[in-house]
């Protein structure tokens, strides 16, 4: 080890300090704690700094970490997310008096998790990364530990997310077996080259890698417990989970199968096709019947990752593109739109339900607007970015002129059209029935910041795309 | 001179963020005033633009102004930009000036209600998206107009929200159009792959010599068409249209009639070098056009909301409009586009300013004799009841029929087209007649309701008077050949539409003149035969109209044995047609149209109970789950 | 004597069938987390196995991440239980369904 490779995780090392920081200071500190989200966002701007003090190219710790812009896009997008995670949980935590320390902590130990899975070059850092990443997600969702629902998700999230870790493992057991090597690259050499023990046992592994990830980003049928999940775990978790977790599991799946897989597309693309159309449809078709914003969300992130699963499938440098300017539009905008809900929500998870929303522009007009801008993106519409992010990645799947791929752009653009419907359910809601009761909801101005970001990449990147296409393009080359 | 371009659009954008943000310190006049204002704004930047071109010759007509780059990526490149050419000057000209006149009508229309902020914003808004959409020199910020006027004409349906009915109106209107919407989406996908570029004049320019099978074509415009089918209410999208009429009034004036539900045809036009090439999809146009206008005119006779009837007719007109592009007659489309937009705009404010005289009231069968009550009303809407019948020298005539001679004059198996267009001109004064005379004549059915009926104010009935005027004088613009004109109207269109063979330039000036003019006495013998049989029927009758019979008791008299033969004609033909209008309309339009598009929306909720229920919260039955998919994913890594 | 790769993994596929098994179908919410790490063993024999016949230590390497993910995962997991244990008074998992449809 030398001293670039120590630099090579410096925005990590970075956050890890800040989080047993928090954790110190959690045990010596008196209230009142609002220094906690202060230190907390005070680690990631120090991160986000070291992250672009660093030399951009190269390989480190013996090639297990890739630093390259595609490693520090996503980075970014994980940096913003948990920032905005920090953010709402500040109003969100204090309604519940339950503003404690170890929760911003557990909240940048995930964040390195993420971080650490862009950075992969290696199963074993991708494994490790992951890990890190679930463990601290299901302590967060288990956080309010009085509420039933609160527990109940977290051991739905813990149970089933260690059986797919177990599939996942074996996949890579599998692969090492037949590679004799965990590093991307080798692996690709050893299919490459014919150096397997067996193709099979290769094949196998990939598809036991492939229920990993397809847990991590929820693909349908391996999607079952997002919904629950997001239903319990405190809003402003809620909110970090649909996007952080979904973002980096994307990227990491995706650039384990340009850099390894890529040779034996046509051994498993139909699996993907499959998973890609099964998500989308199950994921907008049940949205529709949700009356609990939450679960309506958690669905509507389900079929999300429905429409990224094209990206995957396709695998193009275009696609490869269009999957980033999706996911950073897509982290942004479900992260806003949950902590709308996460404010909007009333004490003990009340205000939860559609009818809670009824008459909320007058009640407060801001959070109507931005949640409408969400939904409005996330439904597709142009000029937002949410249009620009399903026009490339679908329009990237037709260039390729294969005929099930654009059969498989029909059935997505089928679905946003079913989407609308749930989506602009919450926006007559809010702007086109009576309030229950007219008192204007309080708000917290911390969380502003958020919704301001979401306005910009939403509204600004949707007509002035040009800044992330830049920068998308640029992550998408590192990968070919 | 190109320089002022945006500001057509920048003044209602301005209107609608200064209503939207700071509606609140606004009173409600000032709100309606400024709305008013942004829209006169617009008017008049468009009004001094063309008022330039109209100096220019013909071939330097055309100003473009690119506002910015977007997306600028490798071989994406999408310049945002509006052109400004002689069709595009036509469609501003109207959406700002209809659009301003229905602003200023709704000041008075709005006055009281607490929502009238926010209803002057979005209908700010609604003029802002229909600009950039008649503006737009390229496909995606078209299409980016064309779905905002879409969301504005949702949020403007459902403005009235304390009605839950109104709001599912509003949903079921977005809905229909998204199925139109997602035929253009693919139908840009397809163009963008073949041209590499989404600017309407480079398509233009690169299709006609490209290399490319005809069944290209046929392929993107009929994908193009559907979009336009859902956004102009055609068989078989039309649905939502009738239920629309849930909204505001002017709302429906406006949007509904005048300009949003006109951008199908606008799209068609804008795009004649495409629809040229192909055919195949000309015919379907035409074929969709001429059923549509039909079908929706014998529904309309049967219908007893004065609105449904205006909204059958605004199909029916559509249907029109589409015969004429369809056939590749696009100028007489278009123009037709433009006087309808007048006497439609017209007949839907005359009756808001009846609706507004009885407190809402909407049935014509408590309406009747209130000519005496609303002067100013009856006597323009009998202007706009005459320009849509096609009455000589108002700006109906001239429009529609440009279209049945145009219908008529493409020998191609097409001529029975002219006739179910006469036979439909009938029917359309029969209805509209109908609709004049009980509203206005017979027995003043709302003195037993007890409603006072009042003129309404002026800043109702200017736009009315403004509006009638137009409705009149709006023809002249296009005196076709036969009639001693020379069509100004058309040749100031031509240079931007395609010349589609066998029309266009070649038909209008047809030799046989004599032909022309014998088939404009046809029409206006049947027009007129329509008109006196609604008179027959719905005044003379005595039982509908004791008074009346009373005071032509010697017409009565002498008609007395007449009388069986009105009633055999009543039983023969009125009757059997109203049957079967009605069962036509509980048929298709309940069974077949709503029940498709209802049974679609049950059928997916259905689905989507059924796939809650495998939700069971249990983990092992997760876990399973989670088995079996990798099970799957392992039987087919095998298999292959 | 040597053992084959083959035994051996033929051994671990059982294990992990065993541990797979058991978190389908036992009802307590500690049993099935021992099964869970029954499967997470069976992938470490494999790593183990694959390791000396390919002669590189990564294999082994990955044992020990596996491992400490196991310990990590088991003082989350234990912890999550208990508490559940307390609001609910059962750790029988399939009575824990608050959150369906």
């Amino acid at each position: 080890m030398s001293w670039s490779d120590l630099n090579s995780t410096l925005p990590e090392l970075a956050l890890a300090v800040t989080a047993l920081i928090l954790l110190i200071l959690e045990v010596v500190k008196e209230p009142p704690r609002a220094q906690f989200a202060w230190t907390a966002l005070g680690g990631i701007a120090l991160a986000l700094v070291l992250e672009f003090a660093l030399p951009i190219e190269g390989q480190f710790y013996n090639g297990m970490i890739a630093l390259d812009h595609f490693s520090r896009f996503l980075n970014v997008i994980f940096m913003i997310t948990a920032a905005g995670a920090v953010l709402i949980a500040v109003p969100y935590l204090r309604k519940s008096l339950e503003e404690r320390g170890e929760y911003y902590a557990l909240l940048l130990f995930a964040t390195i998790g993420m971080m650490f899975m862009a950075k992969a070059h290696d199963l074993t850092i991708l494994f490790l990364g992951l890990e890190l990443l679930s463990i601290p997600l299901y302590i967060l969702v288990g956080f309010y530990r009085h509420r039933v629902r609160s527990n109940e998700a977290s051991l739905k999230y813990l149970l089933l997310g260690a059986f797919s870790t177990g599939f996942f493992l074996f996949g890579i057991a599998l692969l090492y077996g037949s590679t004799g090597a965990t590093h991307y690259d080798a692996i690709r050499q050893a299919i490459v080259s014919d150096g397997q023990l067996s193709p099979a046992m290769t094949l196998a592994g990939f598809g036991l890698l492939l229920v990993g990830f397809a847990f991590k980003v929820a693909l349908v049928p391996f999607h079952m417990y997002a919904p629950d999940v997001y239903e319990g775990a405190p809003t402003a978790i809620t909110a970090f989970l649909s996007t952080g977790p979904k973002v980096a599991g994307f990227a990491a799946f995706l650039k384990v199968i340009i850099t390894s897989f890529a040779v034996t597309t046509q051994h498993w693309w139909g699996i993907v096709w499959v998973l890609a159309a099964l998500t989308m449809t199950v994921g907008n078709v049940t949205a529709i019947r949700q009356d609990n914003l939450k679960r309506m969300l958690a669905f509507s992130s389900v079929a999300h990752a429905g429409y990224l699963a094209v990206a995957v499938l396709v695998g193009t440098y275009d696609s490869a593109f269009g999957m980033m300017f999706y996911l950073a539009v897509y982290a942004v905008t479900t992260l806003g739109a949950f902590g709308v809900v996460a404010l909007i929500e009333g004490e003990e998870e009340t205000s939860l339900e559609i009818d809670g929303y009824r008459g909320l522009a007058r009640r407060s007009p801001f959070l109507a607007a931005i949640f409408t801008l969400a939904m409005v993106s996330l439904a597709g519409f142009p000029p937002t970015a949410g249009f620009l992010g399903k026009y490339f990645v679908f329009s990237a799947a037709v260039d390729t002129g294969n005929t099930w791929n654009i059969w498989l752009v029909v059935i997505a653009i089928l679905n946003s059209l079913i989407s609308v419907y749930y989506y602009l359910r919450p926006v007559v809601a809010m702007y086109m029935q009576e309030p229950a009761d007219e008192t204007p909801l309080p708000m917290s101005r911390v969380a502003v910041p958020v919704f301001l970001v979401l306005v910009l990449i939403v509204l600004g990147f949707g007509i002035f795309p040009m800044m992330l296409v830049k920068s998308g393009v640029a992550a998408a080359g590192s990968l070919f | 001179m190109a320089e002022t371009l945006y500001l057509i659009t920048l003044f209602p954008l301005l209107g609608f963020l200064i209503n939207g943000l700071a509606g609140r310190w606004l009173s409600e006049k000032q709100s309606g005033y400024i709305a008013s204002l942004a829209v006169l704004g617009s008017f008049l930047v468009s009004a001094q633009l063309l008022l330039a071109f109209l100096a220019l010759p013909a071939e330097e007509r055309l100003l473009t102004q690119t506002l910015f780059s977007w997306i600028p990526v490798g071989d994406l490149n999408i310049q945002v930009g509006y052109r400004f050419d002689p069709l595009s000057a036509v469609m501003a000209l109207v959406v700002s000036g209809v659009g301003l006149l229905i602003h200023i009508y709704s000041i008075g229309y709005m006055q009281g209600d607490p929502g009238v902020r926010r209803y002057f914003s979005f209908l700010n808004l609604f003029t802002f998206m229909m600009l950039n959409l008649v503006l737009a020199d390229n496909l995606v910020l078209m299409f980016l107009g064309w779905e905002g006027v879409g969301l504005c004409s949702y949020l403007l349906i459902g403005f009235w929200f304390e009605d839950e009915a109104k709001a599912r109106a509003g949903m079921k209107a977005f809905i229909v159009n998204r199925i139109g919407d997602a035929g253009f989406i693919v139908a840009l996908i397809l163009l963008y792959h073949q041209f590499g570029t989404l600017s309407i004049s480079e398509i233009a320019q690169a299709a006609p010599g490209a290399q490319i099978g005809r069944g290209f074509f046929t392929a993107t415009t009929l994908l193009m068409f559907l979009g336009a089918v859902g956004k102009s209410a055609q068989i078989p999208l039309y649905v939502w249209l009738p239920d629309a009429m849930a909204g505001p009034t002017p709302v429906s004036a406006l949007i509904h009639a005048a300009t949003m539900v006109t951008a199908g045809v606008y799209l068609i036009a804008r795009n004649s070098v495409l629809f040229s090439l192909a055919p195949a999809t000309m015919s379907i146009v035409a074929v969709i056009g001429i059923i549509t206008a039909f079908f929706a005119a014998t529904i309309a006779i049967t219908q007893n909301d004065i609105k449904k009837v205006l909204a059958y007719s605004t199909i029916s007109q559509l249907g029109y409009m589409f015969t004429a592009v369809g056939v590749g007659a696009f100028s007489a489309g278009i123009f037709h586009l433009m006087t309808h937009a007048f006497f439609k705009g017209l007949l839907f404010l005359g009756a808001g300013s009846v609706i507004h005289g009885l407190k809402g009231e909407q049935d014509l069968r408590s309406m009747g004799g209130l000519k005496e009550q609303l002067p100013t009303t009856h006597w323009t809407m009998l202007v706009g009841v005459m320009a849509i019948a096609g009455i000589p020298g108002l700006s109906g005539f001239f429009s529609k029929d440009e279209i049945l001679w145009a219908a008529f004059s493409r020998h191609e198996g097409f001529s029975w087209l002219w006739l179910a267009g006469i036979v439909t001109a009938g029917i359309t004064a029969f209805y509209m007649f109908r609709l004049f005379f009980r509203t206005f004549y017979g027995k003043a059915a709302w003195q037993e309701a007890g409603y006072q009926p009042h003129e309404s104010p002026s800043v109702m009935t200017i736009p009315l008077v403004l509006l009638a005027f137009l409705s009149i004088l709006g023809g002249y613009v296009g005196i076709p050949a036969a009639l001693g004109g020379v069509n100004q109207f058309h040749h100031f269109l031509e240079p931007v539409l395609a010349v589609y063979p066998g029309v266009g330039a070649a038909a209008v000036q047809h030799p046989s003149q004599g032909l022309e003019l014998l088939l404009m006495g046809v029409s206006t013998v049947v027009v007129l035969g329509g008109i006196y049989y609604a008179y027959r029927v719905y005044v003379q009758q005595p039982t509908l109209a004791d008074d009346l019979a009373q005071r032509m008791g010697l017409l009565h008299r002498l008609s007395f044995n007449k009388y069986f033969v009105d009633e055999a004609y009543h039983l023969l033909i009125v009757r059997p047609f109203q049957a079967l209008a009605e069962g036509l309309w509980k048929w298709f339009d309940i069974q077949v149209v709503d029940g498709a598009v209802n049974g679609s929306g049950h059928a997916i909720a259905r689905i989507s109970g059924a796939i809650r229920r495998i939700q069971s919260g249990l983990i092992q039955h997760y876990a399973s789950i989670i088995l079996l998919g990798v099970i799957f994913i392992l039987i087919y890594l095998y298999i292959d | 004597m040597v053992v084959p790769l083959y035994h051996i993994l033929a051994f671990a596929g059982l294990l992990f069938t065993i541990g797979v098994v058991g978190v389908l179908f036992r009802r307590n919410a500690i049993i099935v987390f021992m099964s869970v790490e029954i499967m997470l063993n069976a992938v470490n024999l494999a790593f183990v196995a694959f390791s000396r016949y390919h002669g590189n230590v990564n294999g082994q390497v990955f044992v020990f991440f596996i491992m400490t993910l196991a310990a990590a995962e088991v003082a989350v997991g234990l912890a999550i239980i208990v508490s559940l244990f307390r609001n609910l008074r059962t750790s029988d998992i399939s009575e824990i369904r608050l959150m369906k449809h």
